[in-house]
């Protein structure tokens, strides 16, 4: 049942975005819930708020969230296509790098982390290899 | 951590593999980050997951008397809207049929009150299904889905300064929920999930951004002149907690908020 729910809104947000987004935008957008999508089979729920934009490679963009403790987050980032590679890392408040489960294949990378106090975070974004071009970054909790 | 069982194929790399950053990012670059009411602001759901972990929540006990519906103050419909969302996440965490469909409706007819898309009048209908299937999880995704179409709607219909109040609005309900659950059954560990500082301050930034009529209406004023009070409460230090009388100042503050964003007079 949840990956029903997550196909309905995998296609619903595709079509929505498909109509005020580019291409490029919608297929990063694409790639990232998809592979926020593999969290669900675990229990986790993909925020349907998202951050898109457009990236040069080493040139990393950072992301301000606020987070719950007693909650699990991933963040799920994907290029635009095959052949780029993509970072993701985490800092807490004062800028101090958290330790962090990576997941890592190509244009598409996770980190997942528990955190220990509530309050804002920074997730860093980067495309580490291939041409400029799009990247999302979408949240799973539970 | 308990991320073992996630079915992923691939290659789990150590954080260290990108060189490019430095393990401490300083003041000036963290002060640039991109904030935005779409990633930033977490939904009252997620709030209302981390309360779940510890122990059992008696969700019911937090349901409110039903809202008016026939405000005609725009800035007042949106608070509202954003508080009955919030209520929404209630009923699902309380596996409430009835209730989840009767807030939902109550939703949607806020929503048209502003004039928002007709799309979002289908998600009524998905309200309804998902809880006549008791589909807790997809009513979640819905009711998240349903506020992002309402912000969305008031983007596009050149009502983006009403975005923030929905937000707002949802997050004082949300809070008024949890600071009363902790009150009840207080644990330190339950009452850290308070600690929200940045959250406050940036809710509080954009509300400076919104146009100067908007702003200056009583009940937006008031509002906003109450989150500096607010934002002091919820910025205890890192790893401490708020004593139980310190959250219950806070569940006061907000639930005076709730009763002046509710009033008919307002």
């Amino acid at each position: 049942m949840k990956r029903i729910g997550f196909y309905i809104a995998l296609l619903a947000l595709t079509f929505a975005v498909a109509f005020a987004e580019s291409d490029s935008e919608v297929n990063a957008r694409k790639t990232a819930l998809d592979l926020a999508g593999a969290f669900t089979n675990d229990g986790f729920k993909i925020r349907d708020g998202h951050w898109s934009g457009s990236l040069k490679p080493n040139e990393p963009t950072l992301i301000a969230v606020n987070l719950y403790a007693g909650n699990q987050y991933w963040f799920a980032a994907a290029a635009d296509n095959e052949g780029k590679k993509v970072g993701v890392k985490i800092y807490d408040e004062s800028g101090n790098q958290v330790t962090v489960e990576n997941y890592d294949e190509g244009e598409r990378a996770a980190a997942g982390f528990s955190p220990e106090n509530s309050g804002q975070y920074f997730v860093s974004v980067s495309l580490l290899e291939g041409e400029p071009g799009s990247v999302c970054l979408v949240c799973s909790y539970k | 951590m308990v991320f073992r069982g996630i079915c992923l194929v691939g290659v789990i790399a150590a954080g260290s593999l990108f060189a490019a950053e430095p393990a401490q990012l300083p003041s000036d670059v963290l002060s640039k980050a991109i904030r935005s009411d779409a990633i930033t602001i977490p939904t009252p759901g997620e709030l209302f997951a981390a309360m779940t972990k510890p122990g059992k929540i008696d969700w019911p006990s937090q349901y409110r008397a039903a809202v008016p519906m026939t405000y005609s103050n725009r800035a007042q419909i949106a608070l509202n809207l954003g508080g009955l969302i919030a209520d929404g996440f209630v009923a699902v965490e309380a596996h409430d049929t009835q209730q989840v469909k009767n807030t939902g409706a109550d939703i949607l007819k806020l929503a048209k009150a502003l004039g928002v898309s007709q799309n979002i009048l289908g998600r009524g209908n998905s309200i309804n299904e998902f809880a006549e299937n008791n589909d807790w999880d997809a009513l979640q995704e819905e009711l998240e889905a349903t506020q992002n179409e309402v912000k969305a709607s008031m983007r596009s219909h050149q009502d983006q300064d009403l975005i923030i109040l929905v937000s707002l609005g949802g997050w004082i309900r949300g809070t008024q929920v949890v600071t009363a659950a902790v009150e009840k059954n207080y644990t330190e560990r339950n009452a850290k999930v308070l600690r929200q500082p940045a959250l406050v301050n940036y809710i509080r930034s954009k509300i400076n951004d919104i146009s100067p009529e908007l702003r200056n209406e009583m009940l937006v004023k008031d509002i906003s002149d109450q989150l500096s009070e607010i934002e002091k409460m919820v910025s205890f230090p890192k790893n401490a907690a708020p004593s139980l009388e310190d959250v219950h100042k806070l569940n006061t503050t907000v639930t005076k908020l709730i009763e002046e964003i509710q009033s008919k007079t307002s």
